[in-house]
């Protein structure tokens, strides 16, 4: 196994470094912190349940993609939407579900198969949406999501809408055609939408060096015209303020952006893969930039909590897990009956 | 009534349907200032401007892909595939996104993938296909093929005012070869509903698109014969209108199954499977079908005349029925 290059110059520093022109903002990053930290535990404990306990349990069939590691991408990106903004988030970013205000509940129900779900049945694990909160779910195909962001985001520009698009993927979606015509035309139409990549580093078991020859997801920015910028991804308040400057610029009428996040696969590709593939030291290097934890050290630093806050934090996602599982589970499965259901509007 | 071409019967529906309706827009490859390789939205860019006309670049898969995503957000999006050829780099888009997100997530999309598609313009394999079976056994799509100018201008306005995804074949040999009587006006063709071209007594000819005035060509030379064809266009192959099928096979108890598309795993072949289960006792010969051979579809003028069913397979296969 060739050894993984090293992640690539960090251009955002997060909260570990505070920014120039920060001044009286810090209020706001207080906020930031507090939520981001919210739901990145709660993503965390939630994948955990689904992941170490049902899955092995057997009370959760088929495919489970967690995002353990990498929450700080979808909760800082899904921190800076606005509640009629539309999401399109891949399948490790569950924190977005979160932060628009998905519950746990529909998310067990939805792992089960129970009607409860997002899907009601239809659809497992993280293909899930509701166009009512303007989340739209993935398909299987990668990079699919891509140019139907894209969509919409024209949509909003020709209602002369104030909101804009966050479409979310992984490095290995950006091999395929779909996300290239996706951002080409998102740029020559000026589409409001932030791309925003989860470079997680592994596509499955392929590492990033047989995905692509170039060192940045960020480098391809500039082949379609539009700017890239790499963020430290384990940096909650890093990617919050590179996706800011990103949903900026959308919201200004200046078109797309595209951001890379850097972060790494603390799991296999799935629930049934150890990732073995994985030389040990990255696990080692990686899990000390648990972004979780690296969120609570600024949090304590900047005395913006203390170590018994946190703990009732994370007492109450547990017990908020627990009431979750016991309401799904009772929760029933789909009846037969609706099978052919909603293949075509009004079909039985 | 005015007497307008099947190009000139889509364009009108798409125009009234743009003027009717703000959310409607257009896009794909060269249809604003050129109006489209076949001209069905000229003067559209001046009446409606480019954010309604949108000209993309060449890629399929983000023009479906950006309608999907258009018609999640209100919007009534027509996306134009140059030629219906090109419509497999968009397929992903079209069978896995479009067609299942109504019942995968509750999320319906309404638009309009428009197609053109046929041979006997010396295209050669690449503008000569007809590729409607692919969509034909996708669950979530409806599939549409107009043979009529009235039609046409109905069943795209049906189209583009379904709440579920379309995809709009329409045949170039016809745009300008056919002409027809088209109220000027408002009036919708319902999908999902056959029409009796020709109505006959011996042998039903189920069939659609060009090959319904094929299909009428040989009819008029098999009437001298004695032979009386009925000629059932399908209009929407997708879903089928299996009352109006049964109906003309009951009635003449002789069928042909007929489409321009090659053979194997054609939609003749779902034709005729539902006429063996559903209507085997009132069968008087085998149900027989008359498709393209299956090979790409030939340039050279001999191998393509060669490749085209025309009227004359059309009276030998009718022969051979009536025979039996």
């Amino acid at each position: 196994m060739a050894a993984m290059k090293p992640v690539g110059p960090v251009l955002v520093q997060g909260a570990t470094a505070p920014s120039e022109n920060e001044g009286d903002l810090s209020l706001k990053q207080e906020e930031i912190a507090r939520r981001g930290h919210y739901f990145m535990a709660l993503q965390r404990e939630v994948e955990d349940r689904i992941e170490r306990k049902l899955y092995r349990q057997g009370k959760i069939l088929g495919g489970v993609y967690v995002g353990r590691g990498q929450e700080a991408i979808c909760v800082g990106a899904g921190l800076v939407s606005e509640q009629e903004d539309w999401l399109y988030p891949c399948h490790r970013d569950l924190g977005l579900y979160l932060v628009r205000g998905v519950t746990p509940r529909e998310i067990f129900a939805q792992y089960m198969g129970r009607v409860g779900g997002l899907t009601r049945g239809r659809e497992g694990n993280m293909h899930m949406g509701d166009l009512k909160r303007r989340i739209v779910a993935i398909i299987s195909a990668m990079a699919a999501s891509v140019p139907v962001a894209t969509g919409t985001a024209m949509a909003l520009k020709f209602q002369r809408s104030r909101n804009i698009v966050f479409n979310i993927f992984g490095d290995g979606a950006t091999s395929r055609g779909d996300w290239h015509e996706g951002l080409n035309l998102a740029s020559v139409q000026k589409a409001p939408v932030v791309f925003i990549c989860n470079n997680n580093q592994y596509a499955y078991s392929t590492p990033l060096e047989k995905q692509m020859a170039c060192e940045h997801v960020a480098d391809r920015a500039v082949g379609y015209g539009m700017p890239g910028e790499i963020v430290d991804g384990n940096d909650v308040m890093a990617v919050y303020r590179a996706v800011k400057r990103a949903a900026d610029r959308a919201r200004a009428g200046e078109g797309p952006s595209l951001v890379e996040c850097k972060t790494f696969r603390m799991t296999g590709h799935s629930a049934h893969d150890g990732g073995d593939y994985v030389p040990d030291h990255l696990w080692t290097e990686w899990g000390e930039k648990c972004p979780i934890v690296r969120i609570e050290r600024v949090m304590l630093e900047r005395g913006w909590t203390t170590r018994e806050e946190l703990e009732q934090v994370h007492a109450r996602i547990k017990r908020e897990a627990d009431e979750a599982i016991e309401w799904a589970e009772n929760s029933p499965y789909p009846d037969a009956s609706t099978l052919t259901e909603d293949v075509y509007e009004g079909s039985r | 009534m005015a007497e307008i071409t099947y190009l000139e019967a889509i364009r009108q529906g798409i125009w009234e349907e743009m003027e009717r309706d703000s959310k409607v827009f257009c896009l794909g490859e060269d249809i604003g200032v050129y109006g489209g390789a076949f001209k069905i939205t000229k003067g559209m860019l001046e009446r409606f401007g480019e954010e309604r006309i949108v000209d993309t670049p060449i890629a399929e898969s983000a023009i479906v892909g950006a309608a999907i995503g258009a018609s999640f957000a209100g919007m009534r999006p027509v996306a134009e595939m140059q030629f219906s050829d090109f419509i497999t780099c968009a397929f992903d888009q079209i069978v896995n996104f479009a067609a299942k997100t109504r019942y995968r997530w509750n999320a319906p999309a309404p638009l309009v993938v428009r197609a053109p598609s046929g041979g006997g313009i010396h295209g050669g394999p690449y503008h000569s296909q007809n590729p409607e079976a692919w969509f034909v056994r996708t669950p979530g799509l409806k599939v549409v093929e107009p043979a009529t100018a009235y039609d046409a201008k109905g069943l795209i306005k049906s189209a583009i005012r379904d709440n579920d995804p379309v995809i709009f074949f329409e045949h170039k040999k016809l745009y300008r070869a056919i002409k027809g009587e088209v109220p000027e006006g408002d009036y919708t063709v319902p999908l999902g509903k056959a029409r009796l071209h020709r109505e006959g007594k011996h042998i039903a000819v189920i069939t659609y698109g060009a090959m319904v005035h094929v299909a009428a060509e040989a009819a008029e030379v098999l009437d001298r014969e004695g032979v009386s064809l009925e000629i059932l266009d399908l209009r929407t192959l997708l879903p089928l209108d299996e009352e109006a099928i049964l109906a003309s096979v009951k009635k003449c108890s002789r069928v042909l199954v007929f489409h321009e598309d090659t053979l194997t795993g054609g939609v003749g072949g779902e034709i005729s499977a539902r006429i063996s289960e559903k209507a085997f006792e009132w069968l008087d010969a085998p149900v027989v079908r008359l498709a393209a051979p299956d090979t790409p579809v030939p340039f050279s003028p001999p191998l393509e005349e060669a490749f085209l069913p025309n009227a004359a397979k059309v009276i030998e296969k009718a022969r051979w029925l009536a025979g039996y």
